[in-house]
């Protein structure tokens, strides 16, 4: 970095029609501390002109009086005060740039084990994850972690970036090694789509710009994959699922008997006319129209936020849940879930919890704690029934009032959820349907 | 595009408006913060289509510093009046009046401070428990770490070190009596999409967002409207100059810009082609590197 800390001239980017058909990818970044993961960031950002002048000018002023040797990349995305003191990201931070082809969405995630929560914050709504491994280093726990969190969240793509290539001279074979170790690392996970890049964020190499001193890597560069990777088109299954936020009733002469259903499509599609069930009571009714700022549209889908009305007359309220007659998501009390525990307070059987899904809020027990799961070895740990921060458990929990559920598998939204502490309204535990 | 697959303005649009009915169905008792500027405008915006055709279920609430640019106002009042919104104006003078707080004294005096304690004060007095504000994670550092649903406590305060994990669209907006919470639907967008949007929808906007000319004087290298509620220094001069604001705040903390944009299109290919952000020309940023945050964390927007 210190040979070319000449500021790039911003982007006179996007011109307006290709702007408006853009669409966006949002990813995290993941990765043991000192791993490089705000360079990283600090250098997608620069490289690919995204940087202000203003901006640019108070991180090198800050290196500077840091005493830092060269720019410190990192200070782009480090945000609070303490975070710039202890020189560690602490909290999630969100960042933002645009290439002519795509808008992304960054969630810079801690990397120290105590921060562990944030990363499977940036993960739940990520579409790819970077998880970044030290070429030095290799595989090491927080890098397992890590992927195991992704795999667990079913992010659809993981990027395993190389990084610090220039420590090791660039060599093919530590780049080689680490691939090796992950892909049977991979293979326990059910992982599907593992891309490998070799990188130097410090250097430049392969983040924005094709690696000069790796010339056997023939894939594409950070940027490039980001900018191709397919995004899952919104969950477009059969699995159709409205669930039921909000009740619109304008209270109006001119919208009299109005009354619509509003909320925002977790999967497939809608039409006007489609047969549908309200869960959880199980009545039937068609949709009659599928209203949107005073529109109406001829279809909706995943993830639109859009208002229904219905041919029936029915009482439907906030937590109902709207779904296609022909595909219908599971009502039930026990859920068996897959959890990340959040809170010092620790988990066990016979706790009750608050629990959010969807627009979902009830009263939860847990009746048991099924495993541990050992995430360097990812072997279940039978006897071990007190679950603690940043650990991950399989328990079976007991609702007050039913569920509609579909697994997590099946669909991100409609298969998660979150506990909160009753005493203190904390979000304590990130769970999900298995 | 694929036939299903939405442009990042629309998704961008339909999480917004997830937020902003989330926020009616958990709270009792919301407000929408408006300042007048492009950012609650837009906010304003999407709460209007996410609860059409009935109306806004939750008032405007504009914390009135004094210090307003005249246009900000007579644009307040039309939309007010345009769209049959609820409207609750809290004034700093009133603060000031009864001794809650001190103006502060200076070339460089600024209620901006000052109206933290308004704020607090107005929650208080209206027991709201939602405020939502158009504050977006792309602005500055401190806000690049908030929560679409963030935290407040009894005394009004930000933890940011301690904030509740916010995953998938789960927002938990549980709290004990006193505390509230500050939400912000448009977290996610850049200036640039805001203003992509404002074309788009053809949101009107007040003139000052489009060049004209404007007696105005520099001071450390920020172009200041002349007005009374700022005092010149010796050295500084006024003269005429043809310029546009990025944003809107405070008269006595929004610097302005040398601009020729008198179209949306044509702001939208000045943003694009700007080299500073546009918090650069906010003074009340430049107090320290840490200003935002520090403000944010005694209740500040």
């Amino acid at each position: 970095m210190a040979k070319t800390t000449k500021h790039p001239t911003p982007n006179s980017q996007h011109p307006t029609s290709s702007y408006l058909e853009m669409d966006m990818l949002r990813f995290t970044t993941a990765g043991s501390v000192d791993d490089g993961k705000s360079t990283l960031i600090g250098r997608l950002l620069f490289d690919s002109k995204s940087i202000f002048e203003d901006q640019y000018k108070a991180v090198k002023a800050t290196s500077k009086k840091r005493g830092d040797a060269y720019l410190n990349l990192a200070l782009f995305t480090d945000g609070l005060r303490a975070e710039r003191e202890q020189g560690i990201t602490i909290d999630v931070a969100y960042r933002y740039f645009a290439t002519p082809k795509r808008k992304f969405i960054i969630a810079d995630t801690p990397g120290h084990v105590q921060y562990t929560r944030n990363m499977v914050t940036g993960a739940s709504t990520a579409n790819a994850a970077i998880i970044l491994i030290d070429a030095r280093k290799g595989l090491v726990e927080q890098s397992k972690r890590h992927s195991y969190i992704a795999s667990l969240l079913r992010i659809p793509h993981i990027i395993v970036c190389v990084n610090k290539m220039d420590l090791v001279d660039y060599k093919e074979d530590a780049f080689k090694k680490i691939k090796k170790e992950y892909e049977e690392l991979a293979l326990k996970m059910n992982i599907p789509n593992v891309h490998f890049i070799p990188i130097s964020a410090l250097e430049g190499d392969n983040v924005v710009a094709s690696s000069k001193s790796m010339k056997w890597y023939k894939g594409r560069t950070v940027l490039n994959l980001l900018e191709t990777l397919t995004i899952p088109t919104a969950e477009i299954t059969d699995n159709a699922r409205f669930p039921v936020q909000y009740v619109i009733r304008p209270m109006s002469n001119e919208y009299h008997d109005y009354r619509s259903y509003a909320g925002r499509i977790t999967g497939g599609v809608f039409k006007p006319g489609d047969a549908v069930t309200i869960l959880p009571k199980g009545l039937s009714s068609k949709i009659k129209s599928i209203d949107f700022a005073g529109n109406s549209l001829p279809e909706a889908y995943s993830p639109m936020s859009v208002s229904f009305t219905l041919d029936d007359d029915i009482d439907i309220s906030r937590g109902d849940m709207i779904v296609k007659s022909d595909n219908k998501p599971v009502v039930t009390q026990d859920v068996e879930l897959m959890v990340c525990w959040m809170s010092d307070k620790k988990l066990q059987a016979n706790r009750n919890y608050t629990l959010k899904h969807t627009t979902n809020e009830v009263r939860c027990l847990v009746k048991e704690v099924n495993y541990k799961v050992n995430i360097n070895t990812f072997d279940k740990m039978e006897d071990e029934k007190i679950v603690g921060l940043n650990e991950i458990a399989c328990i079976t929990i007991r609702t007050a009032m039913p569920l509609i559920t579909d697994k997590y598998a099946k669909n991100r939204i409609t298969g998660s959820v979150i506990l909160i502490d009753e005493n203190s309204n904390a979000t304590v535990g990130a769970g999900m349907i298995i | 595009m694929n036939e299903h697959h939405l442009t990042h303005l629309k998704e961008l649009e339909s999480e917004s408006i997830f937020v902003l009915r989330e926020v009616a169905a958990q709270f009792e008792k919301p407000a929408l913060l408006f300042s007048g500027g492009k950012d609650s405008i837009v906010c304003f915006h999407l709460a209007r289509k996410a609860f059409a055709p009935a109306k806004i279920p939750f008032p405007l609430l504009h914390i009135d510093t004094g210090h307003n640019f005249e246009e900000t106002i007579i644009y307040r009042d039309d939309l007010v009046s345009k769209y049959g919104a609820q409207l609750i104006v809290a004034s700093v003078q009133d603060s000031i009046d009864t001794g809650r707080v001190t103006e502060e004294k200076g070339f460089y005096a600024s209620r901006n401070v000052l109206q933290t304690v308004t704020l607090l004060d107005t929650i208080e007095n209206y027991k709201f428990d939602a405020l939502i504000g158009g504050a977006r994670r792309d602005e500055e550092k401190a806000r690049a770490k908030e929560r679409f649903f963030s935290h407040r406590d009894e005394f009004g305060q930000w933890d940011p070190k301690n904030q509740r994990p916010e995953l998938w669209n789960l927002f938990n907006g549980r709290k004990n009596i006193g505390e509230h919470f500050r939400v912000f639907p448009i977290s996610n967008w850049t200036e640039m999409d805001v203003w992509q949007y404002i074309l788009q929808e053809q949101i009107e906007i007040p003139s000052l967002y489009f060049t004209h000319e404007r007696e105005c004087f520099i001071r450390d290298e920020v172009i200041y409207a002349h007005a009374n509620v700022i005092p010149l220094k010796p050295t500084e001069k006024v003269e005429k100059m043809q310029v546009r604001f990025r944003t809107i705040g405070d008269i006595s903390c929004t610097g302005a810009v040398l601009s020729i944009a008198s179209t949306l299109q044509e702001i939208v290919n000045e943003v694009a082609a700007t080299r500073t952000t546009e918090r650069g020309s906010r003074i009340d940023d430049k107090r320290s590197d840490a200003a935002m945050e520090d403000r944010k964390r005694l209740g500040y927007f």
